[in-house]
This record gives C-alpha cells, structure tokens and sequence, in this order.
C-alpha cells in the first residue's frame, strides 16, 4: 500500500497517499472532511451548479481505501458534509452507497464546524471519539495530546530543485496530527499560515499526500 | 441630414478648420443603420463618430441618452469625455457628456441610471451590467446612435463578442438604434462590418485617406543587443537620448514585467531627472490617473508603458513612438505608431528597439512588411458559446425572459449569426441547471420556467452574483500590493496570486517602478516595504501576450536562408554567423532539433517555426511522448519559433517523436490531462458562470473553503465527459491554443527531414528561449521523483532520516 508510516504515541500509524490515516493494529481508517454534498449547497444558496459528481468520487475513494485496509472502524473526522441540510438531501443512491460501505463495521460520524448534529445516516454520531491513546476531534484542542483532528485542510509547499510543489499534507508532532482534507471538493491551507505554525511544535514534519506520501520537515 | 448646422460650421470656421471629407461622408450617412469607418489615429476620427450626435442635438432637442459610445479602455472613455466637451462648450451645445466605467463613483452610477445624459461613454463590460438591470428599457429609452470605437480592437476578443450580444439586445429595446464603428486599419474590413451590423443588415465601409507613410526605423546603438531577455537595458542611453530629442514619447513594451524592469532601468540612467512615467494594467488605479493627469497637462517627456496605451488616447503632443522588443505582428505595429503625431499629414514617427538579437531578425522582418503595405490577420471563428451563457444569464438578471425572443436577438448578433437553436439550448440548460448527465439539481436550479413560459432566476439572490462577475476579461487571479500598514498602508498594484505563493519573506521585486520587500501576507493583500538595497526578483505581471503572425514567421525564415545579411547590423549577422557555424539555421522545408544540456536538466529545442499556439500544443503532445518514453520531462516553453523541452534525461533520436499518425492518434487523450487545456476550461468556466471569481462579502478567501477550478475539471472529464463546458474548452483549445492545424501543416512540411544536432552547450538561437516566460510544467513522473529527492534532502539535514 502507498504509506508513509508515523510513529505517535507509541503506536505505528499509516499516512496513505489518498490523504486518510490508518491505524492497523486497531483497525480504524480516519477521514476528515469530505465535505460530501458540497454542490447541492452551494446551488441551494443561488450559486453555481457545480459538476454534482464530488459525493461519488469522495465515496468511490473512501471505498478503494476500506477494501485496501479491511479496516473495522472508520472514523469521518466531522466536515462530512457540507452542511446539515446537505446530507439530508444525499440523492438515494449516495445514501445506500454510504450504508453498504457501513456494513459490518463500526462507523463514526464526529461532529464538525459544518455539520454539528445528527445526521439521518447509520453509525454513531459524537462530538468527539476517545481510543486510548487516541483522542479523535474535529478541531485542534491547544494542550491536547494524542489527539487526531482535521478542519484546517493543511497542504505543503515544497520547493525543489526544479519548481515548488504544492500538495495536501498531514502535519504530525509529537502530541498531534491535523489530517489533509479528504472530499474532492476541498481547497488546502498553507501549513506555514499563522493557524497551522503557531498550532504544531517547531519539530513538526509533514506528509505530503499523492501518488507516493513523502515525509518532510513541516515548511515555515 | 447631410447638411452641417450653421452652429458647428461656424466653429469650424472659428478655427480655420474645415470639417475633413470622411467626416462629413460619416454625416451623411447618418440615417443608416450601420455604418464603418476605416481611419488613420489622428485622422479626427472620434470627430467623425459623434459628428452626426452634434448635429441631431444642435437643431432637435432631445430628452434623455441620444449616443452610446464604447471604447474598450476605460482611460478613452474618459479621454474622449475631455476631447468633446471642449468643442460642445465652445459650439454652446446644450449637451451631457458623461462617462461610466469600473472607475466612475457608486452615487454617480447610480445618478446616471435614473437621469442619463445624453451622451455616455462607457465599455463592454459597463454596459453588459447596465443591460442586467431592470429598468435597462428606461435607461436607455430614446437611444438613437451608438458607436463603437477601436472596433478593430473589440474584434479579435471576447469582449467584441460581449459587446455584439449587448447590440443585439439594445436594438431590441430602441428599434430605430444606429450603429457606427470606427476602426484603425485593417487586413479585412467586410469582416469587421458584420460584426458590427444587425445580421443580416448590409453595413457601408467608409474610408478616411490613410496619410503619409509613417517614418519608421530601427534605433541604431552603440552597443548590441544582447544575446537574450527581453529587457533592452543596453538600449538605454539611446532611448534616453530620444527622450531629450523629442517633446513627448511613448515606450511600449509587450509585458509588464520588461516595462517595470525597464523603467526602473530608465530611471537609474535619468541623471537630468526627465520627468518620466510609467502606466500598465496591474498598476494601482490613482497611481495610473496621476500619470494620465500629468501626461495631459504635457509634463511628462516619456511614459514607459503596454498595451494599456494602446490604442486611440490622444495625450497630448505625442512625437515618438519607441516600441521595445519585437512587433511580433504587422497590423498592430502599424496600429501602435499611427499613435504619433496626432495630425492629419503628418508622418508618424516610429523606432523599433530589438531586445535581444533574435528580434533584430524579426524586426527587420516587420519593417519590409511596413514597407510593403502588408497587413496580417487570421479570420476569427463563430461567436462562443461560453459568452452566451454568461450574456443568458445577464438577461435573466433583467427579468424573466422568452426563449424563442432571445435565440433570435442573439442570432442577429454578427459572431452568433450562424449558431443553431440546440447550440442555443444546451447553452439554456447549462444556465438552468448546469447541463449535466445527472439530473441533480431540479429542486436548485438556476432559471425555471414559468407557467407562462418565460425563462427566470430561480433565486433572487443570484443576480448579485452573476452581476459581480460579468465580464470576459480574464486576469489570472492577482493580490492587491500594499506598504505595510504601519507605514502608510499605501497600495501600490497588483501581482499574480501565483508570483505571491513563490515569494517568501525577505524577497524583493519590482512594482510601479520601485523595489519592494515582500514583508507577508495580510488576509488577501501582499505587504511590502520599500527596500532600495537590493537587486529585485522579477515581477512576473501577466501581459498581453502577442502571437508573431505567420507571414513574419515565413519572412523570418527566408532570411535566415540568406547567404549573408546585408541588412542586419553586423551584431546580429555574427550571430546567425555563428549559429551556421556551431550548429546551423532552420531551413524551410526541414525541421532543425537541438538536443544539449543546461542548469541540471536535459533539454530540446525543436524549432517548428508554427505559431506561439501550435509550437505550445507541439510541446505537449512531446512532453507526453517522452513521459511515456520514461524520460522524465519536466516542462517546456513555447515561442512562435521554437518548443524547448526540459527534463531529467536526455533525447537522444527526436525522429520517432514527429511520427504524424502517433501525434494525431494521441491528441484526444494527451489534450485531455494536460495544463493548457486546465487553463482554457478555467477561463470559460468563469466566463460562462460555472466559477465565480467575485462573490459578495468580497472575494475568495484562497482558503480551505475554495478549491482549485483543476478539480472540476478532472472531474467532468470523468464524469461527464461530454459536458458544454468540455465541449467548449475543447473548441476553445482547438482554434485558439490547440491549433493543431499548423502542426498538420509544419508537419507535412518537414516530412522526413529532421536535422538533430546535439551539443554540449546552449546554442545561440536557442539561448534566448530558456528565458521566456510562460513556462508549462509537466506533472509527471519526475515530480515524483523530485519529491522524494528533495524529502530525503530536507530529513537528512534536519536529522530526521
């Protein structure tokens, strides 16, 4: 599988390439905002109607990652949706779709800035997860430790010898990793934006996202 | 009405002036419906569009707008304001002039709307959102005449297109409307005059006596130009003595970036302190008025300028025009120095300053062509379509509106004439509900068709957005430059959002002439401050771009087949000398390859001689052939001569690359991954509605809530390949940066005969390549392998590995 491999907390964890995190020895995938039915939302409010296909390409990639790994638990890291309106209004197909990818596993839905509050989908809904050592949030807690959270959509800029490449990136010290954005419709925030810098210790690395994960110190 | 009114003879003859024969042909006329006028700049050709006006409003009164005028620059709407009111206050003409631009003030808008005055000037993009609005039937109640200048100009661009759907609709809404272009020289008038006609009006073409041929030369230095770049820095001690020779003069440069390295330049050598300025596109609004006010007043000796100043603004006492770097096209060369010498008869007066030897070549080339008469120019396609989506949804702004009524006013727009009714529907539904296979947004569409079956906006709140984003003019997405705050907070321009993403603290360039220091950057605005120290990086600032046409492309090529070169200073003859020698010339009728390494990469140079479009499309069906060859391109570059190839390992036999059936069977799939075509997609989408680069509660953040238009397009491509949008992106690529036709053709050209010389060194001609602009990466292989270099570079120093 394309991994990189994070030590945190005494556990071995696995940045995928696809911008999800896997913990083998408990089984459980993490996803962080898929953002799932961004394009309805954005139509509902008088916007543009962007290609409505980003639910079946967030899903079809989610799906390629749960088959890769057999993992037990998924937990969504909250931003699943767009908003709550937004995932009452999943076309059916996109509902059972969800359901069959649900199916024989423990599914948690954590709640986000987006979608805070129940949503009419399997799995279990919180606001936020604990598996010791682990603490599963959507938004970084300052002091925490152990902690998995998503929000920020950090990528990294990497300049090398030829041009500067630009991808969604885990960051990870040793008290947290803040997780890439998931969904297919999602934009990145630079990791060296004051948010992300004053957030991760100066020993931070980053984990860019694609094709082969690469590890590098966390660019300031 | 032909005669003159006895008010405005008489102010002729105040002057001693008599009115010129075209402009009292243009009178009359004045009853046509259509009318085009071909004249020289300073031919008193803005005289000859609203002479008819003056005269309507001496003799008959008129309550409201009588004339529309449209310019494509805002600065001549607002130089044409100043040039006519002149006459009108002398003549005691009881008329209002006024101009409405993105510059004119809220209240003054919004004055305008309820009270027009009887003359307005204004742009396409003005008057496409004035037409969004739904008192635009009493706005513009009683609209006589509108004209249309620099229509030459408007032609070649989308914003013509805009503007002829915004004829089309006017006309509907004052069925005696008249219309008059005024144009510079062209190569095909008839074309020009259906654009601008109701189709199928016919549409008479008026021609103003051209006047003396223009003295035009190439400035002879002291020192030779060099190699490469495109800054003409050892030009100025020459300039600068023109400068000194000359009341006014105009420098023109093709990018903003050599413009604002050049006056920088320019500065450093002005020991007696001329006053000179500097005005382009992506310089802040104040700063440019300041030097617009101070060129009008004649304080200025020179201004360093673009394509900003293109066009008919008449400043003043202009006697030179010095055009720095190649013309690269006839027609607008002959255009930009008609822009001397704003009297009739008077020659113009023209230099040419090559920037590097290269375009010495290409200057002499141009200046046979001058001489010559010879005007290039390649007929433009239909109307497209993504215009008349977004000019759909402009309609809607302005309330609800019936299909069959708008397929017909759009079709009797000249680019549009031909387009079908399904052209016209698919384009419908894509503003209704964005035209996907998957019916998804039934419940949200954007129109929705009422029991009575006209077409309306679903949700009011929508006209706010589609009026934020009208337009076609496409600036890649730039951030607003300013003094940190504490020091002023003064804004300074605009630089390209990704010049800003590469700058890190410390970095220095150049903007309005002074060097700045990149200090951060604050919500979405660059703060800089002033740093006089150092060397500046460059300012990439996105200039107008000009393709060198095929007849001085054709022309280039036959000189270099010359045994010696008589006409070239002995600099440049040296150089093509020593180019014949290291390795050789292009040739017509063969294909010159150059294979050498430089700075860490392996690089080819394939000189095709096809056209900027056709040698950008060239590169990438090459740089895919070479991805698959596992030769790790990285990017490449294009000119109108040449395509170079960089990667990480070298070409070693090019002959299989130009296989014609291979690049032809590739076209399809290449084209669909590639940048260019992401590039084109994102400039449609936002044209036709599917991006919204302006929302309200200001712009996009850049943050994690937008994401990058790359993504919506993968994503149609796999879901929805035959989606409008992709159709059009690839119409739009095929006859615009595709053009794979001058490829068809370079290649039957050639057939076999490909010379590849592979060298240890850059060669002479292709030297000036590597430092072009534009460069296209390739997202390939090497990216990877890049990454994983340069993170195992990063973990080892920091002990991390």
């Amino acid at each position: 599988m394309n991994a990189c491999d994070l030590s945190f907390c005494g556990l071995r964890l696995r940045a995928l390439g696809s911008g999800a995190l896997f913990w083998p020895e408990a089984g459980v995938l993490c996803v962080s905002d898929l953002h799932l039915g961004k394009s309805e939302r954005m139509a509902r409010r008088g916007g543009a109607a962007l290609p409505p296909y980003e639910t079946r390409d967030t899903l079809t990639r989610l799906a390629a990652d749960l088959d890769a790994t057999g993992a037990r638990v998924v937990v969504c890291l909250g931003d699943s949706f767009d908003d709550l309106g937004a995932a009452a209004a999943l076309p059916e197909a996109e509902r059972l779709w969800i359901t069959r990818l649900q199916a024989g596993r423990r599914w948690v839905w954590i709640e986000g800035n987006h979608d805070a509050g129940p949503v009419d989908l399997g799995g279990a809904h919180l606001a936020e997860l604990a598996m010791a050592p682990l603490t599963f949030r959507h938004i970084a807690l300052a002091g925490a430790v152990g902690e998995i959270s998503g929000h920020y959509h950090p990528k990294a800029v990497i300049r090398t010898r030829a041009r500067a490449i630009s991808r969604p990136a885990f960051l990870a010290d040793r008290d947290r990793i803040v997780m890439p954005a998931y969904g297919t419709y999602t934009g990145g925030l630079r990791c060296d934006d004051a948010a992300l810098a004053g957030l991760m210790r100066p020993d931070a690395v980053a984990v860019l996202t694609g094709a082969v994960p690469h590890m590098v110190p966390m660019p300031r | 009405m032909s005669a003159l009114p006895q008010l405005i003879t008489d102010w002729f003859a105040a002057r001693g002036w008599q009115p010129h024969p075209h402009q009292l042909a243009m009178l009359a006329r004045a009853e046509d419906p259509a009318t085009l006028l071909i004249a020289p700049t300073g031919g008193g050709k803005t005289m000859a569009g609203f002479l008819p006006t003056l005269a309507e409003l001496a003799t008959h009164p008129h309550a409201g707008l009588h004339t529309l005028y449209v310019s494509p620059l805002k600065a001549l709407a607002a130089d044409i304001k100043r040039n006519l009111t002149g006459p009108v206050t002398e003549m005691g003409l009881p008329i209002r002039i006024e101009d409405r631009t993105g510059d004119t003030s809220a209240t003054q808008k919004r004055r305008q709307r309820v009270d027009p005055p009887h003359i307005l000037l204004t742009t396409p993009e003005s008057l496409a959102l004035l037409l969004s609005y739904e008192d635009a039937p009493r706005i513009f109640a009683g609209l006589q005449r509108v004209v249309v200048d620099e229509i030459h100009a408007l032609a070649e661009s989308k914003r013509g297109d805009q503007l002829f759907l915004g004829l089309a609709r006017l006309q509907g809404l004052c069925p005696g409307l008249r219309r008059v272009g005024l144009s510079a020289t062209v190569e095909d008038p008839a074309a020009i005059a259906r654009l601008l006609a109701r189709h199928p009006d016919p549409c008479a073409i008026l021609q103003a006596d051209p006047g003396p041929a223009p003295d035009i030369r190439m400035l002879e230095t002291a020192e030779a130009p060099p190699w490469a770049g495109g800054g003409a820095a050892y030009a100025i001690p020459a300039v600068l003595e023109q400068v000194k020779a000359h009341r006014t003069t105009l420098i023109f440069h093709n990018t903003r970036a050599q413009a604002e390295i050049f006056f920088h330049n320019l500065w450093l050598a002005n020991d007696e302190g001329l006053p000179i300025g500097i005005h382009h596109g992506s310089l802040d609004r104040l700063q440019r008025q300041r030097v617009e006010a101070a060129m009008v007043r004649g304080e200025l000796r020179a201004i360093v300028c673009t394509g900003t100043l293109d066009l008919g603004i008449d400043w003043g006492d202009v006697d030179l025009i010095i055009q720095i770097g190649a013309p690269k096209n006839v027609k607008r060369l002959v255009q930009r120095i008609g822009r001397a010498n704003h009297r009739y008869n008077a020659p113009s007066k023209a230099l040419l300053v090559p920037a590097n030897r290269f375009e010495v070549v290409e200057c002499v080339a141009a200046l046979e062509a001058v001489r010559e008469g010879a005007l290039d120019g390649e007929p433009r396609g239909p109307g497209p379509r993504d215009v008349l989506c977004q000019q759909i949804l402009i309609t809607a702004c302005a309330g609800p509106f019936d299909a069959e009524a708008l397929f017909a006013e759009v079709t009797s727009a000249g680019p549009y004439a031909a387009l079908t009714r399904a052209e016209f529907d698919a384009c419908l539904d894509f503003c209704a509900t964005g035209g996907y296979a998957l019916a998804a947004y039934d419940r949200w569409r954007r129109l929705m068709q009422r029991p009575d079956g006209l077409w309306q906006l679903r949700d009011p709140r929508a006209v706010t957005n589609i009026r934020m984003n009208i337009g076609t003019i496409q600036d890649t997405d730039t951030l607003q430059v300013r003094l940190r705050r504490n020091r002023g907070g003064k804004p300074l321009g605009e630089i390209e959002e990704s010049f800003a993403a590469t700058l890190t603290p410390g970095d220095t360039f150049l903007i309005g002439g002074q060097i700045v220091k990149y200090e951060g950057l604050r919500e979405m605005t660059v703060e800089v401050s002033r740093d006089a120290r150092k060397k500046p990086r460059i300012a990439t600032f996105m200039g107008t771009k000009f393709a060198t046409s095929t007849q001085l492309s054709e022309r280039i090529l036959a000189l270099f087949a010359q045994a010696d070169w008589p006409q070239l200073p002995a600099h440049t003859a040296d150089w093509l000398s020593l180019q014949r020698e290291v390795s050789r010339l292009p040739q017509q009728g063969r294909l010159l390859v150059e294979s050498f390494p430089f700075d860490t990469r392996a690089h080819t140079c394939v000189y095709g001689f096809a056209g900027r479009n056709a040698q950008q499309t060239l590169g990438l069906l090459l740089t895919n052939r070479l991805e698959e060859m596992g030769l790790h391109p990285l990017g490449f570059v294009a000119t109108d001569y040449a395509t170079l190839i960089w990667g990480l390992d070298p070409v070693e036999d090019p002959a299989p690359l130009f296989d014609a059936a291979r690049l032809r069977e590739g076209l399809g799939t290449w084209l669909a991954g590639n940048a260019v075509m992401k590039r084109t997609f994102k400039t449609s989408a936002t044209i036709a509605g599917l991006i919204e680069r302006n929302r309200p509660g200001g712009r996009k953040t850049g943050r994690q809530a937008t994401f990058s238009s790359d993504i919506l397009y993968d994503t149609l491509q796999k879901y929805d390949p035959d989606h409008l949008l992709l159709q059009i992106t690839r119409e739009e690529a095929l006859r615009g940066l595709v053009d794979f036709g001058r490829i068809e053709e370079m290649l039957a050209r050639i057939g076999t005969r490909i010379d590849h010389v592979r060298l240890d060194r850059v060669t002479p001609l292709a030297a000036p390549m590597l430092l072009e602009v534009g460069k296209v990466p390739v997202n390939g292989a090497a990216e990877e392998r890049l990454l994983a270099e340069e993170a195992a570079r990063l973990l080892e120093t920091a002990g991390i590995g």
